[in-house]
């Protein structure tokens, strides 16, 4: 299992800086660990990169929705016949007739005990529960137009109650759908033995209330997707931007009634998706249906107004902790009363409850500790659909963890690194079983700690911070560890009966110029998916990276997969991808054993070309290999047949996750005066296994930080009493720019998993993990010469001024 | 109210002439007539910088335009600057360290930060920082970009060619 | 988003502009730099029958000196002004502002007479104009009318323009040698709209100021000139003392309203802070 012949893994190079060899380095011994800068990203640079809205086809029709104008009325009236008579308008339809041709779903999956969520349409039939939620489709020869028909749809409306506030939704003051007896979608109840107990008898018990405001993915290109119907053979292919084709291949499939094998969806580039765009949206779903019913290929685009409206919120939670511990600062255990708003529906096909079970499943997460309980409510309201947006459930748990540790510090005079010590599970404690359930492999959280202190210079930062308190500059430290769910097995989905892959395949194939061609069934969305599986081809197969031609997101060509999410791709693609390479190499030395006639157990793979294994000469290019194989078997031993083509997949099995850790710092600075913070500096020490590129590595990190940040300091959907969005646009919801945030140094300390021959663990969503935790904490540490504390996100002026009393 | 006007805009060195609706932004024009899709849109309100062109020499919000107002002046865009070289510092500094990902950001990116490399000769990294900050990025969280923009500024001061 | 359609024209002449504006009263809106109006096209909050194109006219974009006086035309660009030499040497609060508005592609585009017309309280320009005592000119086909900025920002997004008026330059007093001027805007991001922000102005001889005026936007409809802080400082040197007594009258002359994000007693309490770091700015 663990053979690693021709295979070297060198030790992942952490830094920042630019990697050292050009992009053209031909290595003997292998790319893993080489920062090679993605090949994929050239086109990118020269605006040659071909995104969904870029695509044109023959009679392409455009789709714009009528949308409802409040959060919560009956449809009393809809007229599309003015509208449907405009200059290039083709068609409009109501929900009705969409209804005819698409399936309504329901968002619950079996091992969510106890969720429930009412069907939903295509577009509303009789009920809008959102403000923007569609309830008729325009369909025109050019958008503009489509928006100019809407103007003449006759709608009237009959407000029914709104529940924005989620107090009041848990209340069941008015119930959103009477049908289900009550606002509440998923809710959950645990605790371990004893808990009671050991919380009576504890020295010291903390308790505080953390906040966190709705936010949401922002991605730049806006949710796209082009359908093509082709009635001549009842196919569709979808050219969509999403992260899972599969998943969408099936769902197109069965709620629009065309067999599997004749849908074919096509991930094109994809401008940012952050888990947005792995979700199933009403429009989406409408206009595949509406190029069924028209035959002819349709095109959306979520603008920016539209995407405020209907991609899926997020983090909407107010979170009750207690911590328990001893006056040494020994925690005893955990107390979670999580309530969490969503939106009318629970979201297809991976529900809105799972944020909530991630923040149950992961509170405590870094700490040894026996004594946990949880309460979880996770209520309906009439604000927008909310689902999994990067590091999922993660930013919470982290958050209120981090936070109450940081509290339960300061009350007892301990320095907040020294009491992480003291608590954080020890290194040599794995395997590790979690209170909630959940296993560990194995963990580094001392080490990363040791190495965070070390390069953030702690003590430093420390006295610096005391010198200048004198000086009345207000400075805080903040620090945050944590743990993150990556690689998922089907523990996640597929246990719950939702059709979504946990395994990854990938094709591998020589081809008859000594190129190699790879097919993996997980997505690119900028990640640099595409560069890591060039790079653990070419190791793997022999070859130099510049020989390599990577294809994914394509249901008609890749094998089977789940795609992107969870931070899945490196450590499940790439080994699947691993897999196969090796098994082509070893198919390539079968052949050239039986052309050079020798034991194949003497020859290698490298530099392109078959080689002696003792002495690196080269006996056979990979292209005569190839020539040979595809245009010369004749020449070949009358029972031998060459495959040069190969494919393996793989699923992790034996832990239902595959966790990783990390910890990360935030230096600020408190204008004490205006409630203005500014961000110094942050660091993060991320344990991810092996690492295949550590620049993309580190960025996807940065990427994910700044994302994190932006829900601790700037970004909130804010509605009104009435359900109506506030702030759906970019002047008005606020995203960081580069302005706003500070340098990110990130360093690594690697376990590999023993799970797979890669030994990668998963990091796309660490950074958003962390950041929001570390950055309240250096704000409340800012706070301390005050005696005042901040907890609801995001950490806005207006809240730091009321917490100093200065308002 | 439809009615049409015949612009002649050079893009990118070469004269095009076009019948325009005159509610058509020039990002719109670019890509739906000339099939430049090189230029982007990410909010079509002037806020992410997406749609960053130059327009006569200076970086504009190609969706703040109309497409009529571009007549008798010459628009460059990222494959017009890419072609002719112009970019390629950047382009070579941004694909070394990874200052990309999804790539939406980048041709405006690219444009803007050419500006700012050629009217900012001494830009300190926080000035760097400032000029870009009309510009949205969602992925990188901006640190490559402004590592990038400062090698290209620094390397243009020591005089080597670039 | 989409603009509605609309007409367009594009006159060569101040005459051809006006007698278009006359024509089409108000199903006509004027395009100067557009970064406003075009913003608010293609999201349909406005719905004109025509566009008139002003970027054709001659000569309004000009920086020059003219007697006592710096004279800016109407689509003289943001970024022109912030660059400028005269700019810099006799209105020096301009070239403070100038950095704050939005971002340098949009300060390419955008004009000093659109942002004055434009009247948005979180703008600049206009509580700049209202502090240096600004005479905004204004052509019809009547001739030219002179109006002062303090009566020319009249509420929300409305001026003392009347209909068939177009702003074609501003006459800015020129900046003597004991003038100092700050301007300081709190943003949660550079290039933000104001939070809350202020022109501070005033001569400053032997240590005391004079001739203050204190002009905040971002707490109300228009520019809001803090008369009785501007009182308290009058001829004094800028002790703690008289910050303080400045700051405290502030809430005579601020009645800031609420915003997305900041309640009326955050805008207030930023207001005094701005008002204590612009005097001490001016005192430097």
């Amino acid at each position: 299992m663990n053979d690693r012949t021709g295979l070297e893994l060198l030790a992942p190079a952490p830094r920042a800086e630019k990697p050292d060899q050009p992009a053209q380095t031909q290595l003997l011994t292998g790319y893993i660990g080489q920062s090679v800068p993605r090949a994929g990203a050239r086109r990118l640079l020269q605006g040659r990169g071909s995104y969904t809205d870029d695509l044109k086809l023959p009679r392409l029709a455009h789709v714009v929705f009528f949308r409802s104008p409040y959060a919560h009325a009956r449809i009393r009236k809809l007229d599309l016949t003015k509208a449907a008579r405009q200059p290039g308008v083709l068609a409009a339809f109501d929900g009705r007739a969409i209804a005819e041709y698409c399936t309504p779903w329901v968002g619950v999956l079996a091992h969510l005990k106890g969720i429930k969520s009412p069907p939903q349409h295509a577009v509303a039939i009789e009920r809008a529960c959102w403000q923007g939620e569609a309830v008729a489709a325009i369909v025109a020869e050019s958008r503009a137009q489509g928006e100019d028909a809407l103007a003449h749809v006759e709608a009237e409306w009959q407000e029914l109650p709104v529940v924005t506030d989620m107090e009041d939704a848990l209340a069941n003051r008015s119930v959103i759908h009477p049908e289900l007896g009550d606002n509440i979608c998923f809710k959950r109840d645990f605790v371990t033995e004893g808990f009671e107990d050991a919380f009576a008898r504890a020295d010291v018990v903390l308790e505080e209330t953390y906040g966190f405001g709705r936010h949401t993915g922002v991605t730049l290109e806006g949710r796209a997707i082009v359908a093509d119907y082709n009635a001549g053979e009842h196919s569709l292919t979808v050219y969509q931007a999403t992260q899972a084709p599969h998943m969408m291949q099936d769902i197109f499939s069965r709620h629009l009634d065309i067999p599997e094998a004749n849908v074919r969806v096509i991930c094109k580039d994809v401008g940012g998706s952050f888990g947005i765009k792995v979700h199933v949206y009403p429009d989406e779903m409408a206009t595949a249906a509406i190029s069924v019913m028209l035959r002819r290929p349709v095109k959306f685009v979520a603008d920016r107004l539209e995407s405020f409206l209907t991609d899926i919120h997020a983090r909407e939670h107010k979170a009750k902790v207690r911590l328990a511990c001893t006056k040494d600062g020994k925690i005893i255990g955990f107390d979670l009363d999580d309530l969490t708003s969503i939106g009318p529906y629970s979201v297809y096909p991976r529900t809105s409850g799972i944020e909530g079970n991630q923040v149950v499943n992961l509170t405590g997460g870094p700490y040894a500790h026996k004594n946990y309980r949880a309460k979880l409510n996770v209520v309906f309201t009439n604000k927008n659909l909310t689902c999994q947006y990067r590091a999922v459930g993660h930013p919470i748990a982290v958050a209120l963890t981090e936070g109450i540790v940081d509290l339960a510090a300061h009350k007892l005079g301990i320095d907040p690194a020294e009491f992480r010590r003291r608590n954080l599970i020890p290194d040599d404690a794995y395997p590790y079983t979690f209170p909630s359930g959940l296993k560990f492999e194995q963990l580094s959280h001392h080490r990363c700690l040791d190495k965070l202190l070390e390069l953030m210079d702690y003590e430093g930062l420390r006295a610096e911070q005391k010198r200048l308190r004198e000086n009345k500059v207000y400075r805080g430290i903040g620090l945050a560890a944590m743990i993150e769910v990556t690689n998922p097995s089907p523990a996640f989905y597929g246990v719950g009966g939702a059709r979504i892959s946990a395994q990854d395949g990938a094709t591998v194939r020589l081809e008859p110029t000594g190129m190699v061609t790879c097919l993996v069934s997980v997505t690119e969305q900028g990640q640099g998916t595409e560069a890591i599986f060039q790079q653990i081809c070419a190791t793997a197969v022999g070859v130099s990276i510049d020989k390599v031609r990577v294809i994914t997101g394509d249901t008609g060509t890749t094998p089977y997969g789940g795609g992107t999410w969870a931070s899945r791709g490196a450590g499940i693609g790439g080994e699947a991808l691993l897999q196969a390479g090796k098994a082509l190499r070893a198919n390539i030395l079968e052949l050239a054993a039986a052309v050079l006639n020798v034991d194949k157990n003497a020859l290698d793979v490298s530099a392109d070309a078959v080689r002696d294994k003792a002495t690196g000469e080269a006996k056979l290019p990979l292209a005569e290999v190839g020539r040979i194989g595809y245009f010369r078997p004749d020449t070949l031993p009358l029972k031998f047949q060459a495959e040069l083509t190969v494919t393996r997949h793989y699923t992790p099995r034996e832990y239902g996750f595959t966790f990783t850790n990390g910890i990360q710092a935030s230096y600020v600075e408190l204008d004490a005066d205006t409630g203005f913070v500014k961000l110094l500096k942050h660091w993060c020490v991320e344990d991810c296994g092996t690492v295949i590129n550590p620049m993309l590595v580190d960025e996807q990190i940065r990427g994910g930080i700044v994302q994190g940040i932006g829900g601790a300091m700037l970004e909130e959907c804010l509605y009104s009493d009435e359900g109506q969005l506030l702030n759906g646009s970019l002047a008005d919801y606020l995203v960081p720019m580069s302005g706003d945030t500070p340098d990110i140094v990130v360093a690594h300390v690697s376990t590999p998993t023993r799970q797979s021959e890669l030994g990668a663990k998963g990091v796309g969503e660490a950074g958003t993990a962390g950041a929001p935790g570390a950055v309240m904490n250096a704000i409340n540490d800012a706070l301390v010469p005050f005696g005042k504390r901040v907890s609801v996100q995001p950490f806005t002026p207006e809240r730091i001024l009321k917490a100093l009393g200065k308002i | 109210m439809d009615e049409f006007f015949d612009a002649t805009i050079t893009v990118n060195g070469k004269p095009v002439t076009r019948r325009v609706q005159p509610r058509q932004h020039l990002i719109d024009f670019l890509r739906e007539e000339l099939g430049l899709t090189g230029s982007h849109y990410g909010c079509e309100h002037g806020a992410c910088g997406a749609c960053t062109v130059r327009v006569d020499g200076e970086i504009r919000r190609g969706c703040l335009m109309l497409a009529v107002q571009a007549h008798g002046r010459s628009v460059d865009t990222v494959e017009g600057l890419t072609d002719s070289g112009e970019l390629g510092a950047l382009q070579q500094a941004f694909h070394e360290r990874n200052a990309l990902q999804c790539g939406f950001c980048t041709p405006g990116m690219l444009l803007a930060a050419q500006e700012l490399v050629a009217t900012c000769p001494d830009a300190t990294r926080a000035e760097i920082r400032e000029f870009m900050s009309g510009n949205l990025c969602r992925c990188t969280g901006y640190q490559a970009i402004v590592d990038a923009i400062e090698e290209v500024i620094a390397t243009r001061r020591k005089g080597a060619p670039r | 988003m989409k603009a509605p359609a609309f007409a367009y024209a594009k006159p060569r002449t101040l005459g051809e502009a006006l007698a278009l504006l006359g024509r089409h009263g108000e199903g006509a809106r004027l395009l100067a730099g557009g970064q406003s109006l075009i913003a608010s096209l293609n999201m349909r909050l406005a719905t004109p029958a025509i566009l008139i194109d002003l970027n054709a006219l001659p000569g309004l974009d000009g920086i020059e000196v003219r007697g006592k006086h710096l004279v800016i035309g109407a689509l003289a660009r943001h970024r022109a002004i912030e660059r400028s030499e005269l700019v810099a040497r006799h209105a020096p609060l301009l070239a403070q502002a100038a950095p704050h508005i939005a971002h340098v592609a949009i300060r390419n585009a955008g004009t000093f007479g659109g942002s004055l017309a434009m009247a948005d309280p979180a703008a600049e320009w206009p509580a700049c104009c209202v502090a240096l005592e600004a005479t905004i000119v204004a052509a019809s086909a009547k001739g030219e009318r002179r109006i002062a900025a303090a009566q020319f920002f009249k509420s929300l997004y409305t001026t003392a323009l009347a209909p068939g008026e177009i702003l074609t330059a501003v006459e800015v007093p020129i900046a003597g040698k004991d003038s100092r001027s700050a301007f300081l805007e709190l943003v949660r991001r550079h290039g933000d709209y104001a939070i809350v922000g202020i022109a501070a102005l005033a001569q400053r001889s032997r240590d005391a100021l004079s001739q203050v005026r204190l002009v905040y936007l971002g707490v109300g409809d228009a520019p809001v000139p803090a008369r009785s802080a501007m009182a308290a400082l009058e001829g004094q040197r800028a002790t703690p003392e008289a910050i303080a007594a400045a700051q405290a009258a502030l809430e005579q002359d601020l009645a800031p309203p609420a915003d997305l994000y900041h309640s009326a007693a955050a805008k207030l309490h930023l207001a005094r802070v701005l008002l204590g770091r612009a005097v001490a700015a001016l005192a430097d």
